[in-house]
């Protein structure tokens, strides 16, 4: 068979590749840690506006979510585009917020029952009216800690259309 | 037979799925955390007598249903609300108990006596753009904020942190043997300039 083999030159061996998939999992395991699942799938529109003088959310199960904004272009057809309240994975109603609120508060332990914080992740073009109905509902249950969640960013951004 | 060596796996599509992972995981990733405006509703159980407040002590906002805003009874841009802001709370017209030693301001007899007395009143209506109102917000916490930033450098030249830096460090977990010293200090701007917003019912449009 020797006689098949060329001489081999001052050619440049090729780069080793084996240590490729060590490299690949190490990013792999990176993200894995890093990533936070949403658990919830959004149905409305959920652009959020920007603020700068914002502080960051608590820990998570401190939290519970209410978003609120457009049926997103899926959902439009059967649920209009006036904006709505979303709850877990579930459109809603104004009514149903306060027993939302209650039911998320029961699930938490003891401890955290009192410290909850509503984040509202609402949509940048919803109408006011909605936002204060929500408000209303929060403080007929009590749950008087919010947090209007919000991009950060120069405020102008949101005056822009 | 001669023992046979077992045949080596192929390793070579090990990086390929590892790939898929990869891109999967990165695709789902949302790396940074929630935050924004934190506020407080106020409870819902209605004073027997509410407290007096005088007018010159109130700042009003208004915001109409074309996102106009209205400061004092006089139009306004989004831009100009912050000073207004920041001139109304530290005015420090107040005499004698009333008085605010730490305050800049013009003390205009016309404007807040003490910025623990100030209130800005924030109030919208139900077709106000979301966007806007946030905008809003976030300046009057900035007019607050800056205040606080100012009296903080003053009170601590030598701490080397802003008020900002120091509260967002009072908060963050990796400095926990900060919080006893920082709290303190904290606490001194706040109550030199309480956050006193408070969030009208909005108005129905006729």
């Amino acid at each position: 068979m020797a006689k098949f083999k060329k001489k081999k030159g001052g050619e440049t061996p090729a780069i080793s590749t084996a240590s490729l998939p060590d490299i690949v999992f190490m990013l792999l395991f990176f993200f894995m840690v890093a990533t936070v699942m949403r658990d919830s799938t959004l149905m409305v529109q959920n652009k959020l506006p920007a603020a700068d003088q914002i502080q960051k959310l608590d820990k998570k199960d401190r939290v519970m979510y209410i978003y609120a904004g457009k049926p997103s272009s899926r959902y439009a057809d059967k649920y209009g585009n006036q904006a709505r309240i979303q709850l877990n994975d579930k459109f809603a109603i104004v009514s149903d917020v306060g027993a939302f609120v209650l039911a998320e508060r029961a699930s938490k332990r003891q401890e955290l029952q009192d410290v909850l914080t509503t984040a509202l992740k609402v949509d940048g073009d919803t109408n006011m009216g909605l936002i204060s109905d929500i408000k209303q509902e929060l403080r007929q249950v009590n749950a008087l800690k919010i947090n209007y969640t919000t991009r950060s960013g120069d405020y102008t951004q949101n005056t822009k259309n | 037979m001669a023992k046979r060596a077992a045949p080596e796996v192929n390793a070579g599509s090990m990086a390929d799925i590892a790939f898929l992972l990869l891109i999967f995981f990165l695709v789902t990733t949302t790396i940074e955390t929630d935050s924004g405006i934190n506020r407080k509703l106020p409870p819902t159980d209605e004073l027997v007598d509410p407290p007096v407040i005088k007018q010159r002590n109130i700042f009003t906002v208004v915001v109409n249903k074309n996102n106009q805003l209205l400061v004092e009874e006089k139009p306004m841009e989004i831009s100009e609300i912050r000073q207004a802001a920041m001139e109304f709370l530290d005015n420090g017209g107040g005499k004698d108990e009333e008085a605010c030693s730490y305050c800049k301001g013009s003390a205009d007899t016309s404007s807040s006596d003490n910025p623990v007395k100030a209130i800005i009143s924030l109030k919208n209506d139900r077709e106000t753009s979301y966007k806007v109102y946030i905008a809003v917000q976030n300046e009057l916490v900035a007019a607050y904020n800056d205040l606080r930033e100012r009296e903080f450098t003053s009170l601590n030249p030598n701490i080397g942190l802003s008020y900002m830096e120091a509260s967002k460090r009072y908060s963050d977990p990796r400095y926990v043997s900060d919080r006893e010293r920082l709290k303190p200090l904290l606490d001194e701007v706040k109550a030199m300039y309480p956050q006193k917003l408070s969030e009208a019912e909005p108005s129905k449009n006729n």
